[in-house]
C-alpha cells in the first residue's frame, strides 16, 4: 500500500474526515493569510517592532540608575522579565484578529467551507507566534547593543523564549474569550491593556517587590508574571530555576484548564 | 430485468437539489422561520421572495450549516444538513451580505486562499483563481487589496470566491442590493451563465424585477412562513389572472363602451388618461363575448391586449406590502 492511497491528496465528497495532511494544509494556508495581512497592514507590526525598543530605552534610561545603581545591572535585571511579556502581548493579538474576523464575515466564508473550524484558531496563533519571535530577536538584540549578557548559554536562552511563548499559550484562551465576548476589536485592545498593565507592572518584572507595601508585595507574589520574569532573569543570569519555573507551569496549566473549556465551548457555539 | 445504469446519486430525492421541510427557527419570542417547506430542482433557479425581516437570511444560513434550525429537515445535494454538514459544504458556494472576503487581501490571495481550504493542489488554485479573476474582468485589480474595489467590483469578487469549487448549489443573498444597474446587470448575467453550466441556485431578493429576470420558479415567504409558491406565471395567473385591454378607436366611446358591456354583464373599467378600457377576465369566453359586443354594436377598435398582472402586483396582493423599488437606481447604497 502507497502513502498515497492513506493520506489521498483530494478528499472525496463523500468522506467527511479532513486528514492530517488535509488539516496541515488548511492552517498553512490560513497562516499564509493572515501573515499577508500583516504585509498588507506594516502598521500593525509597530507594536512588535518599536515596543521592545522604547521599552528598553525608557526603563533602562530612565528608572535604570534609581532601581538598580547602574544601567548595566538593570538591564540583566529587566530585560529578561520584559522577554516573559513578549508571549502575553502576541496572545492578546490572538483575540483582537479573532474578533475582527467575526465582525467582517469573513469567519462565516470560513464556515463554510470544508474545514477544522480549530484551523481559523491554529493558523492565528502560528502566525502570531512569528511576529512574537520577529519581537523576541529585536528585543534582544537591541539588549545586547546596549550591553546585555547572556551569563549562562543559547539553550537557556531559547528556553525562556519557549517559556514564555508557552505562557502565552495559555494566555490565548482568555484573548479567546475577549475576542469573542466584546463587540469591536478596539474594545479588545481595550480590555487587554487593562487587563494587561496592572498584572505588568504589579509584578517583579520592572523592579525588585522588596520596597512595594504589603498588599502590593502578596499580589505581585502570586502574579504569575514575577514568577515568569523570576524564570527568564535566571534563565539567562544564571540561578535556580525549579521554583519559578513550577509556577509559571502550575499557572499556565491552571489558566488552560479553567478558560480553555470555556472558549472552545463559544468558539464552537459561534462557528 | 437489471437496470443499465444507477443514478450516481441517489442520496436524496431525485432531481432535487434543495429540499426544506418544515424548517423552524426561533430566536427568543420571535419565530423567524415557521415551519418552511421548499424545493428546487436540479439546474434551475428559485427566487426566495419576501419583504424585510421575512426569514430569507436566516433560511439561507441554515442551509448553509451557519445556524442550526430548531426543528425540520433539509437536504441539500444530497446531504443533511445537520447530520453531514461537512459533505455539505463540499457542494455549496455562499455569496452573501455577511459572509465575506479579506478586506486586506488581493482579489488573487482571497480567491487562492479559498482553492487552498478547498483542497485544490497550490497549482490548481492558482489557475481557478485566474481563471474566475479573467471571468469576473478582475484581472487588472488582481493585486490590489479587496479594500480598494467598487462595490460592483466587491460583489463580483464575492460571486467568484462562492464558484472556486464548482459548486453544485449556489446561495445568493440579495446579490444585487445596493448596486447600480449597470453592475447589477452584470451580475444578472453572471448569474444565467453559471444556471446555463448547470449549477443550482437559491436567490434571495427584494426585487421583483431580478426575479424575474432569473428566478424559473418562486417562493415566496413572509413572517417566517410560505405564502406563496409556484412559477412565475402560474402567480400571476392565481394572483389576478389576464386582464383584457382594449383600445377604441375613439375615445369618447369609452362611457358608452363600459354602459354596453355592463348591460352584457361583463364589469369593465376605463380611464381617459391611458384611452383603455380593461375587464378582468374570469373565463376563457369572455374575451369572445366582450370582442361580439363591442362588434354587433359597431364601436370601432383599434387595438386589444391581454396581459398578466406584473410580480409587483402580485407580491401586493399575497403579502399585502408593496415589493422593494424595482432597482436602486443611482442611489449608490453603502455595501453593507
Amino acid at each position: 500500500m502507497t502513502a498515497a492511497t492513506l493520506a489521498p491528496a483530494t478528499a472525496h465528497a463523500d468522506d467527511p474526515r479532513i486528514g492530517l495532511a488535509g488539516h496541515l494544509r488548511h492552517v498553512g494556508a490560513l497562516t499564509r493569510r493572515n501573515l499577508m495581512r500583516i504585509k498588507a497592514d506594516p502598521e500593525s507590526m509597530l507594536d512588535a517592532l518599536l515596543i521592545p525598543i522604547i521599552f528598553t530605552v525608557l526603563f533602562v534610561y530612565v528608572f535604570g540608575g534609581a532601581v538598580s545603581g547602574s544601567q548595566h545591572d538593570y538591564i540583566q535585571y529587566m530585560i529578561p522579565g520584559l522577554l516573559g511579556t513578549t508571549g502575553l502581548n502576541l496572545a492578546m493579538a490572538v483575540g483582537t484578529g479573532l474578533n475582527s474576523d467575526f465582525q467582517t464575515g469573513v469567519m462565516d466564508r470560513f464556515r463554510t467551507l470544508p474545514i477544522g473550524r480549530a484551523a481559523v484558531l491554529l493558523s492565528k496563533i502560528v502566525a502570531e507566534t512569528c511576529r512574537g519571535l520577529v519581537s523576541f530577536t529585536i528585543l534582544i538584540g537591541f539588549s545586547m547593543i546596549l550591553g546585555l549578557e547572556i551569563k549562562t548559554g543559547f539553550l537557556q536562552l531559547l528556553a525562556a523564549v519557549g517559556l514564555s511563548l508557552l505562557f502565552g499559550m495559555s494566555i490565548v484562551w482568555i484573548s479567546m474569550l475577549l475576542g469573542m465576548s466584546l463587540r469591536s476589536a478596539q474594545a479588545v485592545q481595550g480590555v487587554s491593556m487593562l487587563v494587561m498593565m496592572p498584572l505588568q507592572f504589579g509584578s517583579s518584572i520592572f523592579a525588585p517587590t522588596t520596597t512595594m507595601p504589603g498588599w502590593l508585595q502578596a499580589f505581585t507574589e502570586y502574579n504569575p508574571l514575577s514568577a515568569l520574569a523570576d524564570a527568564c532573569r535566571n534563565l539567562i543570569n544564571g540561578g535556580p530555576l525549579t521554583h519559578s519555573v513550577t509556577i509559571v507551569l502550575a499557572w499556565s496549566v491552571a489558566i488552560t484548564a479553567v478558560t480553555a473549556p470555556l472558549a472552545v465551548a463559544r468558539f464552537r457555539k459561534r462557528t | 430485468m437489471t437496470p443499465i445504469a444507477t443514478a450516481p446519486n441517489d442520496r436524496g430525492p431525485r432531481n432535487h437539489a434543495v429540499e426544506v421541510r418544515g424548517i423552524v427557527k426561533t430566536f427568543g419570542a420571535t419565530r423567524a422561520l415557521d415551519g418552511v417547506d421548499l424545493t428546487v430542482r436540479e439546474g434551475t433557479v428559485l427566487g426566495l421572495l419576501g419583504p424585510n425581516g421575512a426569514g430569507k437570511t436566516t433560511l439561507v444560513r441554515i442551509l448553509s450549516t451557519l445556524m442550526k434550525p430548531d426543528a425540520g429537515t433539509a437536504v441539500v445535494g444530497g446531504y443533511d444538513v445537520l447530520r453531514q454538514p461537512k459533505q455539505l459544504r463540499r457542494t455549496i458556494g455562499l455569496t452573501g451580505q455577511y459572509a465575506s472576503v479579506d478586506e486586506l487581501l488581493s482579489g488573487y490571495e482571497n480567491l487562492y486562499l479559498i482553492g487552498r481550504l478547498l483542497d485544490l493542489s497550490a497549482k490548481e488554485s492558482k489557475a481557478r483563481a485566474g481563471e474566475l479573476l479573467e471571468r469576473f474582468s478582475l484581472t487588472e485589480a488582481a493585486k490590489r487589496p479587496a479594500k480598494t474595489y467598487s462595490g460592483g467590483m466587491r460583489r463580483r469578487l464575492d460571486l467568484a470566491a462562492s464558484m472556486i469549487g464548482r459548486p453544485k448549489v449556489l446561495y445568493l443573498d440579495e446579490p444585487t442590493t445596493g448596486l447600480d444597474p449597470r453592475t447589477r446587470n452584470e451580475v444578472w448575467d453572471e448569474v444565467q451563465r453559471m444556471v446555463a453550466e448547470g449549477s443550482t441556485v437559491l436567490l434571495t431578493t427584494q426585487y421583483m424585477e431580478e426575479a424575474e429576470q432569473l428566478a424559473h420558479e418562486l417562493t415566496v415567504i413572509d413572517r417566517g412562513r410560505v405564502i406563496a409558491a409556484g412559477g412565475i406565471e402560474e402567480l400571476k395567473t392565481q394572483v389576478g389572472g389576464q386582464t383584457l385591454q382594449v383600445r377604441p378607436l375613439h375615445p369618447a366611446e369609452l362611457p358608452e363602451m363600459a354602459r354596453c358591456l355592463h348591460e352584457a354583464g361583463v364589469a369593465a373599467t376605463f380611464s381617459a388618461d391611458t384611452g383603455l378600457l380593461s375587464v378582468q377576465l374570469t373565463g376563457e369566453d369572455q374575451l369572445t363575448a366582450v370582442v361580439g359586443v363591442l362588434g354587433t354594436r359597431g364601436f370601432g377598435i383599434a387595438g386589444i391586449d391581454t396581459k398578466l398582472p406584473s410580480l409587483d402586483e402580485v407580491f401586493l396582493a399575497i403579502t399585502g406590502k408593496p415589493s422593494a423599488p424595482a432597482a436602486p437606481i443611482l442611489d449608490k447604497e453603502p455595501v453593507a
